[in-house]
């Protein structure tokens, strides 16, 4: 009993930094852009968080750090594809591969330092409810904020205007520009705000989950959280529910591990792609589905007046 | 006399060497109802994307009330009150109606009060639209209702409409004219749009006339007449469409029972549809579009292989699963009703879209001979008068008018033993539309059977030999169309007719 809630409270932790990053990617790709330099921007956000954390002694800091990087890096990646029109999967694949290289190279004096001691976090009254406490009441606030993004994101999707400008300029550019509104800046304004969700997911990890900083750290989560877009059929409450869905086979392969089951390990690394195609092929089966949710220019370049 | 609401003076506006808009004047009163008249290519289009801010003149200005505006986007024109409808609809698919409309208009309403509003316009002018409905669901002439209602909800002040009967029945594209004349009674300037004389006769105050991007002409249409209108336009009269009667053969293309479920639950189910078209016969199916149009021309197609094998046959054959290769090898040819995505591929060049239903340049292996494609691409170019810059052109790089020329073109050439044909002459201008009603009847002639499915009556009754109706997914049964008149096709189109949908709807009220 007491195992499960903690699997739940680990499930949810790893949960988080894949939803934030999942929900930024959403933003970008509702709007026509795919960024599949989110690998990247993690490990530059977790860097900057990291260094900010450790210096300034505030994970709040760090957090502010992280999603100044990613924006930042977004702000260029943006910039070389919405405003030049570079391929966007070219220069996504260059913003991962530049992302690995640069963390590593200004992230070398902060590997082995620790930030200082790990606070315990703990909701009042509710912590103390047997099971329900330990396994959803004494996590770190970042947890929950990104429950309260979430609901934040489908709001904005779904209930207002500029929302449904964003989705309007991802379905159709063309129309969206002859209706007068600016596809370039709304995807750019995407672009740099779904960097700056990867932002605060990259910093999460460095400064609250690990918390430390190692070259390639972010192992893979940046293409997690692609493939969760699609997974949600690009709809933020789904999202949450895949990140949790990874976060959690993450975790019961850890605990698996601890138990002594005999499974490989990469076997279990595996699974979350594993699930990815599955729930792919799944979601395949109903056109309807993938037309009405899938923005038809994704990665599709826009050049107006053209 | 108070200043025009809109003058323009001098526009001039080039696309590389082609000058689509060369020293344009024109004014427009308020009040009025302003026909721009002129062939696909005149550079009607580009003019009122001048006026609309969606492009920028290379030269002239541009009088709004009297007073030198500067409208740099579609924002500053709205901002002005200029609202428009365009020929390619701006909508966007994923999207519902209601959402659709509320993106073109100001932000200080709310969804909801967008919703009322389109069903009160919707009422009020008698355009029937469901605002809850997605975009992709519907059909071109459905679509076309939502950019109606979209511009009729910004209450504008200058109204431009690019063509916008081309889908429409002549009962609402009356209904559109009255609509129309309402608003220019309000005090609302009309900018129309259109190549169809009749049209500019009955509703238009003031007519201009472009040829080759120049003025040729400016006029009153109330004292002019379809001849003389035409002479200003085209240079020539219309030509006449000859015809004998048919010589009816074999039966070629025949549906017994066909039933399909919807794809979805805003699709139309296909009931029980029976219909014969025999070689040597023109068949026409009318109807309001959304009615089963674009689900029966799936079945017929091969578009959709979900129909029972038998419930369709093309000489007796079983076809109802076969594809629409399978089907144009024994025969079938297919005009679809999207030119761009389903006719041709956008970005492809118009000697590569002849591969996608013609064969001839393929050698062994799959071998493409180039030279024998452009030649046969060269061919249907020159033979259906399409102005393009050559087989190499992308065939999104042609107007509306023109790749449909091209399209029907292509399949024309392949010498079909039966034509599916959707929407033959949509957006095509007076000259070309006879021309292509003529090879249509000169296929007919020389044995082909023909099935043309359309929405505009007039052309149905100049084309085919026998006229059926759909409505909700039922198909009347046929009559001569020498026996019928627009008002009985008109009553077919609501269903009234024996053991029609609406006929059933009316019996069951009136028992109540």
């Amino acid at each position: 009993m007491n195992e499960l809630a903690l699997l739940v409270a680990a499930t949810l932790s790893a949960g988080t930094p894949l939803a934030i990053a999942g929900l930024g990617l959403l933003l970008n790709e509702r709007a026509g852009v795919l960024n599949l330099g989110a690998e990247g921007m993690l490990l530059i956000s977790a860097v900057a968080g990291f260094a900010a954390a450790y210096h300034g002694g505030s994970e709040w800091l760090g957090f502010a750090a992280g999603a100044a990087a990613g924006a930042a890096v977004a702000a260029v990646f943006g910039w070389l594809v919405v405003w030049l029109n570079t391929n966007q999967y070219a220069t996504g694949l260059a913003v991962s591969l530049f992302g690995s290289g640069f963390s590593a190279f200004v992230g070398i004096d902060y590997v082995g330092r620790q930030l200082g001691e790990k606070t315990a976090h703990a909701v009042p009254v509710l912590a103390d409810v047997p099971f329900l406490g330990p396994a959803l009441f004494r996590q770190h606030p970042m947890v929950y904020v990104a429950v309260a993004l979430v609901a934040a994101a489908a709001f904005f999707l779904y209930r207002t205007r500029a929302g449904l400008v964003l989705r309007a300029v991802g379905e159709s550019p063309q129309s969206a520009h002859a209706l007068g509104y600016g596809v370039r800046r709304i995807r750019l304004a995407a672009v740099v705000t779904g960097g700056a969700l990867c932002g605060v997911a990259g910093a999460f990890l460095s400064v609250v989950y690990t918390p430390l900083w190692v070259e390639g750290m972010v192992a893979g989560r940046g293409w997690i959280a692609l493939a969760l877009t699609v997974f949600a059929t690009w709809r933020p409450g789904r999202i949450l529910l895949g990140a949790y869905l990874f976060g959690g086979v993450t975790m019961l392969q850890l605990h698996l591990q601890a138990q002594g089951v005999q499974m490989p390990s990469q076997f279990m690394a595996m699974l979350p792609y594993v699930a990815t195609v599955v729930v792919l092929v799944l979601i395949s089966r109903n056109p309807l589905w993938i037309r009405l949710n899938m923005p038809a220019s994704l990665g599709k370049p826009f050049f107006p007046g053209a | 006399m108070s200043a025009p609401r809109l003058e323009l003076r001098h526009i001039t506006k080039r696309y590389g060497d082609v000058v689509a808009n060369d020293d344009v004047g024109l004014a427009v009163a308020p009040g009025e109802i302003h026909a721009i008249l002129g062939e696909n290519g005149a550079g009607k289009s580009t003019l009122m994307k001048v006026v609309y801010g969606a492009v920028a003149p290379d030269a002239g200005e541009l009088l709004w009330d009297g007073a030198p505006a500067a409208i740099q986007s579609p924002h500053d024109a709205r901002a002005l009150g200029i609202a428009m409808v365009f020929q390619h609809f701006s909508l966007f698919d994923s999207l519902t109606v209601a959402e659709n409309v509320w993106l073109g208009l100001s932000r200080t309403v709310s969804l909801r009060e967008v919703v009322e509003g389109i069903r009160g316009k919707a009422a009020e002018y008698g355009l029937d639209l469901d605002p809850d409905r997605p975009v992709h669901v519907l059909s071109v002439g459905e679509r076309q209702r939502v950019e109606i209602v979209r511009a009729l909800l910004a209450n504008p002040r200058l109204l431009i409409l690019d063509e916008p009967t081309a889908v429409l029945t002549p009962q609402a594209a009356e209904k559109l004219f009255e609509t129309l004349r309402k608003l220019a009674a309000t005090g609302c300037s009309i900018l129309y749009i259109s190549h169809k004389l009749h049209e500019i006769l009955a509703l238009c105050h003031q007519c201009t006339v472009l040829r080759g991007g120049r003025v040729v002409a400016s006029c009153d249409p109330t004292r002019e007449s379809t001849a003389s209108l035409s002479r200003m336009m085209i240079g020539a009269e219309p030509p006449r469409l000859e015809r004998r009667p048919a010589n009816v053969g074999p039966l070629a293309l025949s549906a017994r029972g066909l039933a399909l479920p919807g794809h979805d639950r805003f699709g139309v189910a296909l009931e029980d549809v029976s219909l014969d078209v025999h070689a040597g016969e023109i068949v026409g199916i009318a109807g309001v579009s959304g009615n089963g149009q674009q689900e029966l021309l799936a079945a017929l197609s091969g578009e959709d292989p979900r129909a029972d094998a038998g419930a369709i046959q093309l000489f007796g054959q079983p076809i109802g699963r076969m594809g629409a290769a399978a089907r144009r090898k024994r025969g079938l040819h297919f005009v679809p009703e999207e030119r761009l995505g389903r006719g041709a591929v956008p970005s492809l060049s118009l000697a590569n879209n002849m591969l996608l239903t013609r064969h001839e340049a393929l050698r062994a292996f799959g071998w493409i001979d180039r030279a024998a494609l452009r030649h046969q691409a060269s061919g249907v170019l020159r033979r259906y008068w399409v102005k393009a810059s050559g087989p190499a052109a992308a065939a999104r790089s042609l107007s509306g008018g023109n790749l449909q020329k091209y399209i029907v073109g292509r399949e024309l050439d392949a010498v079909p033993k039966v034509l599916v044909v959707a929407q033959p002459t949509w957006g095509v201008d007076v000259g070309a539309a006879a021309q292509i009603r003529a090879e249509l009847v000169a296929l007919r002639d020389a044995g082909c059977a023909v099935l043309v499915v359309s929405e505009e009556l007039e052309e149905l009754f100049a084309l085919a030999d026998r006229l059926h109706v759909i409505a909700k997914g039922r198909l009347s049964p046929s009559i001569g169309s020498a026996e019928a008149s627009v008002e009985q096709i008109g009553e077919w189109m609501s269903g009234l007719w024996t053991g029609g949908p609406g006929q059933a709807a009316a019996l069951a009220g009136g028992a109540r």
